[in-house]
């Protein structure tokens, strides 16, 4: 393969990856959200099985996860006497892109709770003295707070999460990392893989400077 | 009758009693002084009058009317307490402002919510709009900060956020407007400023209940003066009463003492 094939087949892999991360993020943002709100209602037994399901998706590997969800549809509709299976290349990226938004929204709400745990008491009282309800003082005084708060602990998340969707090579065999090795097995070479590890790199520059630009945007104000 | 009238206010956290039945009346558009030592209850009283904790028993009245009453807790909706709420402003000894907002928006930001619950056409919705944006303007100039309108407030000193948190309170024409320490986190040269707005704010007929160490300034601007001391009022009365005749020889010692400290 030349270098210019070696290239193409790359970026096409990469397109996966991006795929991957972009579904993810997407879907873990407000996931996250949702399970934070979970992990603070005040009906306990909400909060106890949100809490308990953060502890377990935290407290095990994703590529565990990964599998788990990849295998467990087939698994279990067996048992019950129907097919289920995941086959087509497109299910296990379906399966994939659930198992990293879950595990990813779990990482999340714990962020978003410690920003919305640092918000000061005084907000909250202000708002409620101003008889605001309580979404408008969600929405309307901590949420950009919480949001100028969490923004180092996010991004360093998201970084991570472009490196994370090699994982995705237990049962996918579209994604760059995948690509990159099943090249170094075929032609006997090494360097394809490092190459791929530039198109992360380069990925994760541009990311860095795009939330450093959201961060400066959050600059006017303190918190 | 009086126009603001509590009557047998209590607030036990666990199993201390920190408010032991609290009785008083104040006039429309008068002055009342809070003063007392650290722990007497008075940041928690105010907390009371605005909702920020429930009392355990007691009631509110303004105008006559029964607008709280602990008995009959059970029966009012967050909608209710909310309400109840509006009768009351609440200027914090740290001033709480919105850090997102500018000054501007801070004070506008409750009647905007309040304007977006109300059923009106967009024709009237946009008619509020600009009277509440115009309101906000008259008030931001009446605590002498027109040309702050657009700053953040962690671009203005304490003393000009405190004032606008006094405009920000003012913003909901509350019928009592409440203070808890006002200057205390401000430095002494800065104090001067947020005094001076409480003073002119006196002659524009504004209710108020003042909790203060400044005990020239509860002398001087305030109608009524209470005295507290462990959960209760142990004096109550005019400046001249309190100041000049104190009754109570705990209150005798506490003047003596802010008096030596002064
Ligand atoms: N949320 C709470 N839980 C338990 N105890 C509380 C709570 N809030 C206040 N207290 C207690 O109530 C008492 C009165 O407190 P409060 O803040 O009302 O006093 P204060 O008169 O405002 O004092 P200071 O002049 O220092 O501001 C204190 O002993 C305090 O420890
Ligand atoms: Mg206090």
């Amino acid at each position: 393969m030349s270098f210019l094939e070696i290239s193409l087949k790359l970026s096409e892999g990469f397109l996966y990856t991006l795929l991957i991360f972009g579904v993810t993020l997407i879907c873990a943002l407000p996931l996250g959200l949702l399970i934070c709100f979970g992990s603070r209602s005040r009906i306990k037994i909400v909060s106890m099985i949100t809490r308990a399901f953060v502890w377990v998706i935290r407290g095990t590997p994703l590529m565990l996860q990964i599998i788990f969800f990849d295998l467990g549809p087939g698994l279990v509709s067996k048992s019950l006497g129907i097919d289920f299976a995941i086959r087509s290349e497109w299910q296990h990226l379906t399966m994939v892109c659930v198992a990293f938004t879950i595990n990813y929204a779990c990482y999340f709400s714990e962020i978003y709770r410690g920003g919305i745990q640092s918000v000061p008491a005084g907000q909250y009282e202000a708002a409620s003295v101003l008889g605001l309800t309580k979404s408008q003082t969600f929405f309307k005084v901590v949420f950009l707070q919480v949001v100028k708060r969490i923004i180092a602990p996010m991004s360093n998340e998201i970084i991570t999460l472009v490196k994370d969707t090699a994982l995705a090579s237990v049962v996918i065999r579209l994604d760059l990392f995948t690509v990159a090795q099943n090249i170094v097995n075929k032609e006997v070479i090494l360097w394809p893989i490092f190459y791929a590890g530039v198109f992360y790199l380069l990925f994760n520059g541009l990311l860095t400077i795009l939330l450093g630009k959201l961060e400066k945007k959050l600059d006017y104000f303190k918190v | 009758m009086a126009f603001f009238e509590v009557s047998n206010i209590t607030k036990s956290f666990d199993k201390t009693e920190v408010l032991k039945g609290i009785d008083f009346t104040l006039e429309k558009g008068s002055v009342l002084s809070i003063i007392g030592s650290s722990g007497s209850g008075k940041t928690t009283l105010l907390r009371c009058l605005n909702f920020l904790e429930t009392p355990n028993t007691g009631t509110i009245k303004i105008n006559g009317e029964v607008i709280f009453d602990a008995a009959s807790l059970k029966s009012y909706s967050e909608n209710d307490l909310r309400n109840c709420k509006l009768h009351f402003g609440l200027v914090f000894q740290s001033f709480n402002l919105f850090p997102q907002y500018t000054a501007l928006e801070n004070i506008t930001l409750a009647p905007l919510m309040r304007l977006k619950a109300e059923k009106l056409s967009k024709e009237e919705k946009k008619q509020k709009k600009e009277e509440i944006q115009k309101k906000a303007l008259e008030l931001l100039d009446k605590v002498g900060l027109t040309e702050k309108a657009d700053f953040y407030p962690c671009t203005l000193s304490g003393g000009q956020q405190q004032r606008v948190a006094i405009a920000r309170a003012l913003a909901l024409s509350p019928d009592i407007l409440c203070f808890d320490e006002p200057t205390s986190a401000l430095d002494p040269e800065l104090t001067g400023e947020v005094l001076k707005v409480i003073k002119d704010l006196k002659n524009t007929d504004c209710t108020m209940i003042v909790v203060t160490h400044e005990m020239e300034f509860a002398k001087n601007v305030s109608d009524k003066v209470i005295f507290m001391a462990n959960g209760i009022i142990e004096e109550c009365g005019t400046p001249e009463d309190v100041f000049d005749n104190p009754k109570s020889s705990i209150t005798k010692a506490f003047l003596r003492k802010s008096e030596e400290l002064f």
